[in-house]
């Protein structure tokens, strides 16, 4: 069956190229804002649209390829577009709607000219995603990647004005490069010495269970550098905050999604065997990084930095995801293969939707305080009362409450978890509960995060006098908020659909539907693997917490109001509460600080009791940096050093150098 | 036993190219440099023509086209127009005296000639005698890379080293494949332009064409 006249893939072509051509027509507009906040990113969220629509209904097709004439001659581009790859594009879709739309109204005040260009690097940057869905051959896949890698790191260095912001880009960019070369050498072993480079004959391959390994580590390695895993994580606390808001959302939404994209393609789409063991190093990968990120995220006092730790520590939670279905896999679990792979994939689904909320709703806070620091910003709940309900609706889903869907993902991923002592593998069996607990411990203090997030940008009173004159955001930005919210709501409430449209995804990779039995008591209960396990219905405990509510609201109503009032005479010491007398952003995350602290390397500057201006200032920092970057770095300069010896600066040299080379190598080919 | 004419004209142009190869090693004019990269362009499309008609090759012919446009015709008006705009008159000036540097050219021929020799019993062309010779000119155009002074000069070395390289192409395996070619071809016309950019450049900053005043951009 068939659109009429397109095949969904054509569809996403068009799209592709639509929007290639929007970026290109953007630098034009360098006189004013106008035709790129009031045409371009709308079309381009209509173009996302189409995108989640084509996507989804791909999900339901076979399989489709196409070939390109474009590239090197001889060497066309081949795509396919397979449940997996719809499932992204879906993905991408439907979060960078929500982030068009915003940006129609973030980047109003922005310079004309510079608006243009980021405007082009902005749809290179959805476009190359789209086609590293679409790939079908590893020379595609890498054009396409580090076409993404190049036009996020000039979305990153927006504002090279700032030299901190210059060193953040470069920091990404040698990590993605690093990283990107991880991938092209896994290509290269998947290709072994025979056939193309054509996705289709490296399936065709077989690989001994040695090279099959190094494939797995280098793609491991390659795609956890772009995702954020430890220990590759270092630039991204540095790249997200220093980005604008929409492009923030677009890498930690979806970006981060493609590596996940990538490991699942080469681990069970083109390596033909799974090993247990390597399940369990992306496992135990996955929950440092998830431990990691949630830890530090809780000492930090910049907004974006604290979202960019929490993109680690989700990312971390996918790994976990991937490592249980490899390991399943491995065992020949089909039905559990199949709820962790779902788990993993509606956890990538969501952190889209809620990550990518939460950080257009700090560009919201940034543009209307000018502030990052969490401990100048707070009361903002009533000076913009839609970004923060929209917000609010982004926090609570990724603290993991029900009903949102930030808790439905995790909750099938500890029921994948608690299902595993069926694995037959004393050890494994053993560490299993402690990887459960440690998610959970991960999951618990996300929310801790959150509240601090929240309640410190949005609660209590402002802690700046100019936060009186926020504005709240305008009605683009707040149509992107409430899409992504609207997301949140919905893949919470009927998390059965998601399972059931998943279910080709699974099929095509673990060779296991989970259809049949998650919605075996229809789609108002949720019940992954049999129903006499688990089930759990988001509507009916929203039909409970709403009437809990209402009753509560009700009873206090009529027995507490009405009732003789009293008040304190004199206040109880609280004559007048002020601003400086809320708990701050160091105070909240200092009990994590305190239990954790092997974890971090702190500087604290404490006041001696005699100070008259008493001042105290605490700094985290990486352990990692110190333990594995600097010593890298100090040997590269090392050898450097060692090379700038035989650089004089005379160009004859230099051409003598080449030509001793030249004479050398001459008479060894003899 | 006497060889085709094909093979004696081919043998004749080899010959033309070392011996226009020297010529430039102890041309003092730049202008006369240019005229000799030049002819040197021409020799070569002509024995790519020779080739391509005794082998019936068909792509060597849009090599020789390529060749004859782009060596003889356009790289030289390039150059001219950039040596009238640098406005340059004054003669080449070598680092080595130019006696020397023609001993250590007969010497770097003998020895192009003792180290093509293994690879040119491999190559089953019948132009294979003539690989000693290419390899001499690319050897020969390096050397005057090596011993000149001035910017100009440097990149006619430059260019004449890559049609050594084309003469050993089309002598050891009949040319390229048409793709390679077309590549390098264009790889040399961009960096001839963006050379002739740098001139520009070095002049303004250094009021002076001479490398020696490079030396001082060496961070230490």
């Amino acid at each position: 069956m068939s659109i009429a006249l397109f095949q969904p893939i054509d569809i996403v072509l068009i799209i592709i190229a639509f929007w290639l051509t929007l970026g290109l027509l953007s630098p034009f507009s360098h006189r004013s804002v106008g035709p790129v906040t009031r045409w371009v990113m709308p079309a381009s969220a209509l173009a996302s649209g189409a995108l989640l629509a084509a996507g989804l209904f791909a999900l339901a097709q076979p399989p489709e390829t196409a070939i390109l004439p474009l590239g090197l001659p001889g060497l066309p581009f081949h795509l396919r577009l397979d449940p997996l790859s719809a499932f992204f594009l879906v993905l991408e879709g439907g979060s960078s709607f929500g982030i068009s739309l915003y940006s129609a109204g973030y980047f109003q005040q922005m310079k004309p000219r510079q608006l243009g260009i980021l405007s082009l690097e902005y749809h290179l940057f959805l476009a190359s995603m789209a086609l590293i869905f679409l790939a079908d051959d590893a020379y595609l896949f890498m054009v396409a990647w580090e076409l993404m890698a190049l036009s996020s790191y000039f979305l990153v260095t927006t504002d090279h004005e700032v030299g901190e912001i210059r060193a953040a880009g470069y920091l990404y960019l040698l990590i993605a490069h690093i990283g990107a070369l991880g991938i092209l050498l896994c290509f290269g072993v998947l290709h072994g010495t025979h056939g193309d480079y054509t996705f289709d004959s490296m399936r065709a391959a077989t690989q001994t269970p040695f090279w099959a390994t190094v494939a797995f580590l280098l793609a491991l390695f390659g795609f956890g550098a772009k995702a954020g895993m430890l220990p590759l994580h270092v630039w991204l606390p540095e790249a997200h905050p220093a980005a604008p808001s929409p492009v923030s959302a677009l890498m930690s939404g979806i970006m981060l999604k493609t590596a996940i994209y990538g490991l699942l393609r080469v681990t069970f789409d083109l390596l033909h065997i799974q090993i247990w063991w390597w399940g369990a190093l992306t496992l135990g990968l996955g929950l440092l990084s998830a431990l990691f990120g949630v830890l530090f995220a809780a000492v930090q006092t910049d907004m974006k930095r604290l979202l960019a730790y929490s993109s680690i520590e989700n990312i971390g939670i996918i790994l976990v995801g991937v490592g249980l279905t490899i390991l399943f896999h491995a065992y020949d679990m089909g039905l559990l293969a199949a709820l962790a792979l779902a788990a993993t994939l509606y956890h990538a689904l969501n952190h889209a939707f809620f990550k990518g909320l939460l950080f257009l709703g700090t560009g919201s806070v940034l543009h209307a305080t000018g502030e990052r620091n969490l401990g100048r910003l707070g009361g903002l709940i009533h000076r913009m009362p839609w970004v923060a309900v929209l917000s609010l609706v982004g926090v609570l889903a990724m603290a993991g409450l029900p009903p949102l869907n930030g808790f439905v993902s995790e909750w099938l991923m500890l029921q994948a978890f608690l299902l595993t002592p069926s694995v037959p593998h004393a050890y494994l069996n053993m560490m299993v509960p402690i990887a459960a607990g440690a998610l959970v411990l991960a999951s618990a203090t996300a929310a801790y995060v959150l509240v601090k997030f929240y309640g410190i940008v949005f609660l209590g009173q402002p802690r700046e006098p100019r936060l009186e004159h926020a504005h709240d955001a305008g009605w683009w930005e707040r149509a992107g908020l409430a899409w992504l919210a609207l997301g949140c709501i919905l893949l919470g409430l009927f998390p059965v659909f998601v399972i059931i449209a998943l279910d080709n995804v699974t099929q095509s990779l673990v060779a296991q539907g989970l259809a049949a039995s998650a919605s075996a008591h229809g789609w108002f209960f949720l019940t992954p693997v049999s129903p006499a396990r688990a089930s759990y219905s988001p509507v009916f405990f929203l039909g409970v917490v709403l009437l809990v509510v209402v009753l509560t609201f009700l009873a206090v109503r009529r027995f507490y109001h009405g009732r003789l009032r009293r008040d304190a005479p004199w206040d109880c010491g609280f004559p007048a509460q002020n601003a400086r007398m809320q708990d701050t952003a160091e105070g909240f995350g200092q009990p994590i600080r305190q239990i954790f602290e092997p974890a971090f390397k702190m500087t604290r500057q404490l006041p001696s009791a005699f100070d008259e201006h008493p001042h105290y200032a605490v700094s985290v920092a990486d352990r990692f940096w110190y333990a594995l970057y600097a010593p890298i770095a100090r040997l590269a300069e090392r050898i450097s050093g060692l090379i700038g010896l035989i650089q004089h600066g005379r160009i004859h040299l230099y051409l003598l150098y080449s030509f001793g080379t030249l004479l050398l190598l001459l008479f060894f080919v003899r | 036993m006497v060889a085709p004419l094909s093979s004696q004209l081919i043998n004749l142009f080899a010959a033309l190219l070392l011996l226009i190869a020297f010529a430039m090693l102890s041309q003092r004019r730049v202008l006369s440099l240019i005229n000799l990269y030049a002819l040197q362009g021409l020799v070569l499309a002509l024995s790519t023509a020779t080739v391509a008609y005794s082998t019936h090759q068909e792509h060597l012919y849009y090599s020789a086209g390529l060749t004859l446009f782009l060596k003889v015709l356009l790289l030289p008006w390039i150059l001219h127009r950039l040596i009238r705009r640098l406005n340059i008159k004054w003669d080449v000036e070598t680092l080595i005296n130019i006696p020397t540097t023609m001993l250590l050219g007969i010497v770097l021929v003998i020895m192009a000639f003792n180290v093509a020799l293994p690879i040119s019993q491999m190559a089953g062309t019948f132009t294979r005698a003539t690989l000693g010779i290419a390899t001499a000119s690319v050897l020969l155009s390096f050397l005057m890379m090596i011993t000149r002074r001035k910017a100009v000069p440097q990149v006619i070395g430059f260019l004449s080293m890559e049609n050594g390289l084309f003469f050993a192409a089309t002598s050891a395996t009949y040319g390229m494949p048409m793709v390679v070619e077309l590549g390098i071809a264009l790889d040399v016309l961009v960096g001839t332009v963006i050379l002739g950019i740098f001139f520009f450049q070095i002049r303004e900053a250094f009021d002076s064409l001479e490398l020696r005043h490079l030396e001082r951009l060496r961070e230490d």
